[in-house]
């Protein structure tokens, strides 16, 4: 008995030993590149020429200055990916509650089909769908508008599942019913009852919402044509096909660091919630 | 006066369930001007010729299935199927053994591992992160004359600049590891949450047998991890088939070196540039026919694992 435990014990420390440093070589390799790119990005272009170092040099506020400064007009690249990830996320999350919400709470003759269909169509890719869709805007004038990237997000078939996820354990009929009693209409229900009790799926959501609009690129790169109205991942490509050699490097470096330092920022306030959403949106799998 | 009662009920009943409709409406409305409406064009003109050849427009002229038999007549595709295929093989197989290692670590009770959270926080991050800077990245760090060449040839393993990006299959690695970094964070949360999901007192009866931990992972853990790890090789296989931002930055779209890392999307984005209808509605029906077939495939083992 006494040796079988001082058996297994043994082996747990040892697995305990080797999963402990895997972790940290993992960590080591999702941090590495981050790490060498806050360093570049705090160096002037002669000092990047000659190697690199470890430690971080004394230009980053020099990279930024000159970032500002440059033909790429990144301060407006970031304004437009703003707008349309801001706006994005706000309706998809506002319009995909309401359709989990009639799904969820009327019964109506094409409900079953409704809901199947939403279902089907969750795997299309909208790149295989891109020929039509900007074949269409072409005619609808909408061409180098925001309207594409934005307006499609109230049709988002992987929210409203997880909208609809969530209100069957959150929302209890007798509730709506109740509201119903006190004399509250269908909208005012849905406004000032639902909307509110849904907050943190919402809020999950649309963090993952904004993050694929501010990473999308193969969308806006179709659509979008006029330099002023660009996103930062189009002003990013337009760098690397430039003749990027001429480039001050500092100052590419200070731009990729500049394109993903607020999803960085919003994930490591927010980090509790996304990991634990993709674990809920897991469950269904 | 009962009966009275259940009519008056059964009238609000269907006056509310209007609202089903109304709610359902944008969703509706929106879905088939940006989504369905494209859906049903693409596939229509993938049967008509049309393109521009220089400055004169052909077409668009119905040619039938004209487009699909140009296009698979021709190598490229074929190419083209094999380096997106190949490029998620590179990134997959790295992802799924240290996604489910560590997904059975998080969720052994006996390692009692401290800092979870923070494991979790830091893999999940590149997920996140936007593919196009992440790849710009990428490429300085890995061109002729970057730090990580720099790197290496300081520490004495080169001795002079390996040329990542002109090699085919430093090239394809270099795409299939960034791959594999931006989704293993993923996969393990969707492993560990299957895991959490399993019965306890199936390992700590297990245990009390004098299980090893590997025997307990591929007797116990695998057969009932089966569903859940189909879903993520299907979804995977999807989402590869959409490969585009990261080797389109890396390469400039150019597919560098020689065309070996052109992806399917890459190429379909080539002919939306070009303008070439016709060839990019063939294009698009094929990959809709596989992505098809590969989602009905999740369906139906999320399914058969509901009747189990």
């Amino acid at each position: 008995m006494d040796t079988r435990r001082v058996k297994t014990g043994a082996s747990v420390t040892t697995r305990r030993i080797i999963a402990y440093i895997v972790l940290v070589l993992v960590t080591f390799i999702c941090l590495f590149w981050f790490y060498v790119l806050f360093i570049n990005a705090s160096r002037s272009h002669s000092d990047l020429t000659k190697g690199f170092t470890l430690i971080p040099g004394g230009y980053l506020l020099k990279n930024w200055d000159s970032l500002m400064h440059s033909t790429q007009p990144v301060l407006l690249g970031m304004r437009n990916s703003l707008i349309i990830s801001i706006s994005a996320a706000v309706l998809s999350t506002y319009f995909s509650t309401m359709t989990a919400y009639a799904i969820h709470a009327y019964q109506f003759k094409i409900k079953d089909f409704m809901f199947a269909f939403i279902l089907a169509v969750m795997m299309i890719p909208t790149q295989v769908v891109a020929l039509g869709f900007i074949r269409l805007m072409g005619r609808m004038n909408l061409m180098d508008t925001y309207i594409p990237l934005i307006i499609p997000s109230i049709a988002a078939p992987a929210t409203f599942f997880y909208m609809k996820q969530y209100m069957e354990s959150t929302l209890p009929m007798a509730l709506l019913e109740a509201a119903r009693i006190d004399g509250s209409g269908e909208f005012r229900t849905f406004n000032h009852i639902v909307l509110p009790l849904m907050k943190p799926a919402i809020a999950v959501q649309a963090i993952f919402t904004f993050v694929a609009s501010w990473n999308n690129y193969f969308t806006p790169a179709l659509v979008l044509t006029t330099d002023k109205k660009k996103t930062l991942p189009i002003l990013i490509a337009q760098l690397r096909s430039a003749d990027f050699l001429k480039f001050d490097m500092g100052q590419v470096y200070m731009m990729i660091a500049f394109s993903i330092f607020p999803v960085i920022v919003i994930y490591l306030i927010l980090s509790k919630y996304i990991v634990g959403g993709v674990a809920v949106g897991a469950v269904k799998g | 006066m009962d009966g009275g009662k259940k009519k008056n009920g059964n009238s609000n009943v269907v006056k509310y369930n209007k609202w089903g409709y109304i709610f359902l409406a944008p969703f509706i409305i929106v879905y088939c001007i940006f989504q369905l409406i494209p859906f049903v064009s693409t596939i229509y003109y993938s049967f008509f010729e049309n393109y521009r050849s220089g400055l004169k427009q052909i077409g668009p002229n119905f040619i039938g299935m004209g487009n699909y038999a140009e296009l698979l007549s021709n190598a490229d595709i074929w190419k083209y199927t094999e380096n997106t295929f190949v490029m998620w093989v590179i990134g997959f197989i790295p992802q799924i053994v240290v996604s489910l290692l560590l997904a059975s670590w998080f969720s052994d009770p006996s390692l009692r591992l401290k800092g979870q959270r923070f494991f979790k926080t830091v893999i999940y991050l590149p997920n996140l992160i936007m593919a196009a800077a992440f790849a710009m990245l990428f490429f300085t760090l890995f061109a002729d004359g970057g730090p990580i060449n720099s790197m290496l040839i300081n520490a004495g393993i080169l001795a002079e600049p390996y040329k990542f990006m002109s090699n085919t299959w430093s090239a394809r690695t270099l795409v299939g590891f960034m791959n594999f970094l931006m989704w293993f964070g993923n996969t393990t949360i969707l492993l560990l949450a299957g895991m959490m999901g399993i019965d306890t007192s199936l390992f700590e009866a297990a245990e009390v047998d004098g299980a090893t931990a590997s025997q307990i992972f591929w007797k116990i853990t695998m057969p009932l991890l089966r569903p859940i790890f189909i879903y993520v090789l299907i979804t995977s296989l999807i989402g590869g088939l959409q490969m585009f931002d990261v080797p389109q930055i890396l390469t400039n779209g150019e597919g560098a070196p020689d065309r070996t890392t052109m992806t399917l999307i890459m190429y379909l984005n080539k002919h939306l540039f070009n303008k070439n209808f016709g060839m990019s509605g063939a294009l698009s029906v094929i990959l809709l026919i596989i992505t098809g077939i590969l989602s009905f495939a999740v369906f139906k083992f999320t399914t058969n694992q509901d009747n189990n």
